[in-house]
């Protein structure tokens, strides 16, 4: 495993992400999923919202490095509002 | 409002022209190539010909005795053929699933197959020569045909899925009813049902894995490498070469010219993912 | 058909999911772990933070060969789907002339990319290449090593060669699904041969021509070999699009860093792009009851 260079934060970001699609597979066996209709015209489920919440939130990250600069805490908050947006409206 | 007229025909089909004329600015490059296989170096250099004045076949015979030319067509042959057989075996009962059944995350599971198609090969490059090396299976046919899955596995389930589609659902109540277990059920019946999907997700696994360069190339030295990477680094080596490398070329498109017609009503399927 | 709810589907689906697992996560995982350190080989890696990602969107190298590719991907959309279209309906319908045309029109598709290279590579030169001594003779200068417009055309020329069949493939399987009363019809109406073809034959094609645009789209974003072959990403940085500049990057350079951050902004601009087409294919499918 050394050849793939872990570190740390690298293993916590994915413990986050695999915690969180472990999380929508229980939802998901719990309470399946129903489409519906949001603001984009188009049927999402839950799963598809977490991909857009997840893709958005990378652009939001790239563009506040390349336009604010290193604090991506900041960024971070951003994309918290972003995911709450996703999940209330599209 | 007159009675309109048939138009008096031309004496030639207009469309007939335009098929002409592309299937012409299709043919010519192919056709220089082959040209240039057949002449010897001399001719190509000193003067321009557009047939070869002094035919010749040294060119093919150079690449059919020199292992380090042929070797390189039977690397190739190697690692596509286990490419197909990897991506078969495990995109035929994937591709039934989809088919037929509905089940958790099935959406985003087709996507994210259909991600890994669209991938640049470019951004898997280095990290395959990490893992592969890491490994112990650099320069292995091996490698590159699992290197070559990464794009293969999802056009094979994509193109089946879009054959077992076709085959009505009433076929597998029946035998079940019947008594046929799922692994004699699906070897059995249904897949003879779609030998001819079979076929033609084998015809493109197998191109696809044939005119890749960038990963093969990566993921070999010497053992393994390819004829298309024999290609690129003799280009410079040996002073260019022009007649054999044009001949090593002519080789390369055959094996799909060979097969091509028994496909052609399937070509269109295939590079759209089996959604046409 | 209608689908039953089966959850052990996911058995027949495993093995599909572990490989693809292997060879797209392990090396993405890679990828984002790389791009936050530095190397000096030898396995030894040292914590970089972001470092690369700023570098990276602030550099003109970066940027210039995202809008050479972003240029070039648009002008072969422009050239290569009209273009298929227009072929598509000039194709015989049936017999041997269709069988004919098809496959002669498939032949570029089944070429090694890097022999599609070298046929060209050899077809432009003005010393030995038809094309080039063709336009020499005609008295234009033509040197795709050395003019950079001679290389984007000769790139482009490449790239509408080998794939335009693709896009001209697809509309004809489209064209095919229109049942002959169709026709008959505008005919009894004395529809125009346009009308024909904007009420008729496009909306047909919709469905084929987004996937042909599509994978038109994706596969000239990731080109890599053709270009590379004929014009090694010169002359200069001429014709250095993405794939060309981050493999010279990752392998030639062996910067694992930066080569990690460019693959992972780079995959990240393709998932969107692929999602995109993928959730308004979906949606069409939808519409034309599938």
């Amino acid at each position: 495993m050394g050849w793939m260079a872990w570190t740390l934060p690298t293993a916590i970001f994915f413990a986050v992400i695999g915690a969180l699609l472990l999380i929508m597979s229980v939802l998901a066996i719990r309470y399946p999923e129903t489409p519906r209709m949001g603001i984009l015209r188009m049927e999402t489920t839950r799963g598809d919202r977490l991909f857009i919440t997840l893709l958005g939130s990378a652009f939001i990250c790239l563009a506040w490095l390349g336009l604010v600069g290193e604090n991506l805490w900041w960024a971070l908050g951003i994309c918290f509002v972003y995911a709450l947006a996703v999940f209330r409206w599209v | 409002m007159s009675i309109s007229t048939a138009p008096r025909r031309p004496w030639i089909n207009p469309k007939a022209l335009v098929m002409i004329a592309y299937i012409v600015f299709l043919l010519l490059p192919i056709y220089w190539l082959i040209n240039m296989s057949l002449k010897t170096n001399e001719e190509i250099i000193s003067v321009f010909t557009i047939w070869p004045r002094h035919l010749t076949f040294a060119n093919y015979k150079t690449i059919l005795t020199d292992p380090a030319w042929y070797m390189g067509y039977v690397n190739s042959m190697i690692y596509v053929v286990q490419n197909v057989v990897i991506s078969l075996a495990v995109a035929l009962p994937a591709a039934y699933a989809f088919s037929r059944y509905r089940f958790m995350g099935d959406k985003h599971l087709f996507f994210w197959l259909l991600s890994n198609r669209m991938a640049p090969p470019a951004v898997f490059a280095l990290p395959f020569f990490q893992l592969y090396s890491s490994i112990g299976l650099f320069d292995t046919h091996i490698a590159v045909a699992l290197a070559h899955t990464l794009f293969n596995v999802p056009l094979a389930v994509w193109i089946l899925e879009g054959f077992m589609r076709g085959v009505p659902k009433e076929i597998d109540e029946t035998a079940y009813i019947d008594g046929y277990a799922f692994p004699r059920f699906f070897v059995r019946i249904f897949m003879p049902l779609i030998a001819s999907g079979i076929g033609v997700a084998a015809f493109f696994c197998f191109m696809f894995s044939w005119v890749e360069l960038l990963l093969s190339r990566t993921l070999t030295s010497i053992d393994a490498k390819p004829i298309t990477a024999v290609m690129t680094r003799t280009v410079s080596a040996s002073g260019m070469d022009w007649g054999v490398l044009a001949a090593a070329g002519v080789l390369t498109i055959v094996p799909g010219a060979l097969v091509i017609y028994f496909v052609r009503n399937y070509i269109a399927k295939g590079f759209a993912l089996g959604r046409v | 058909m209608e689908k039953t709810l089966n959850q052990k589907a996911w058995f027949l689906v495993l093995p599909v999911f572990l490989l693809v697992a292997f060879s797209a996560v392990i090396p993405l995982m890679t990828v984002v772990n790389y791009s936050l350190q530095d190397t000096f080989g030898n396995n030894k890696f040292f914590w970089a933070g972001l470092e690369w990602y700023t570098e990276l969107l602030h550099s003109e190298r970066l940027w210039s060969a995202f809008g050479r590719q972003i240029i070039f991907s648009a002008i072969i959309l422009a050239i290569e789907v009209p273009l298929g279209v227009f072929v598509a309906l000039n194709m015989p319908k049936k017999g041997v002339w269709a069988s004919l045309s098809l496959v002669l029109m498939a032949l570029p598709l089944l070429i090694p990319w890097n022999v599609v290279g070298t046929i060209w590579q050899i077809f432009g030169r003005v010393d030995i290449g038809l094309l080039g001594h063709t336009l020499a003779a005609l008295g234009i200068d033509y040197n795709y090593t050395r003019d950079p417009l001679a290389a984007w055309v000769t790139i482009i020329t490449m790239d509408v060669w080998h794939w335009t069949s693709l896009v001209a493939l697809l509309s004809y399987a489209g064209l095919q699904s229109i049942p002959e009363a169709y026709y008959q019809a505008a005919k009894i109406d004395q529809a125009s041969r346009w009308s024909v073809f904007w009420f008729i034959e496009l909306p047909k094609m919709q469905g084929v021509l987004m996937i042909a645009i599509l994978i038109r789209f994706m596969d000239s974003f990731m080109i890599y070999t053709e270009p590379f072959v004929v014009t090694g990403g010169g002359p200069g940085n001429a014709t250095t699009f993405l794939s060309i500049d981050l493999v010279k990057m990752a392998l030639g350079q062996f910067d694992l860093g930066p080569a990690a951050a460019f693959s992972l902004m780079y995959f990240l601009v393709v998932m969107l792009v692929s999602w995109v087409f993928y959730t308004v294919m979906t949606n069409l499918d939808k519409k034309a009851g599938y």
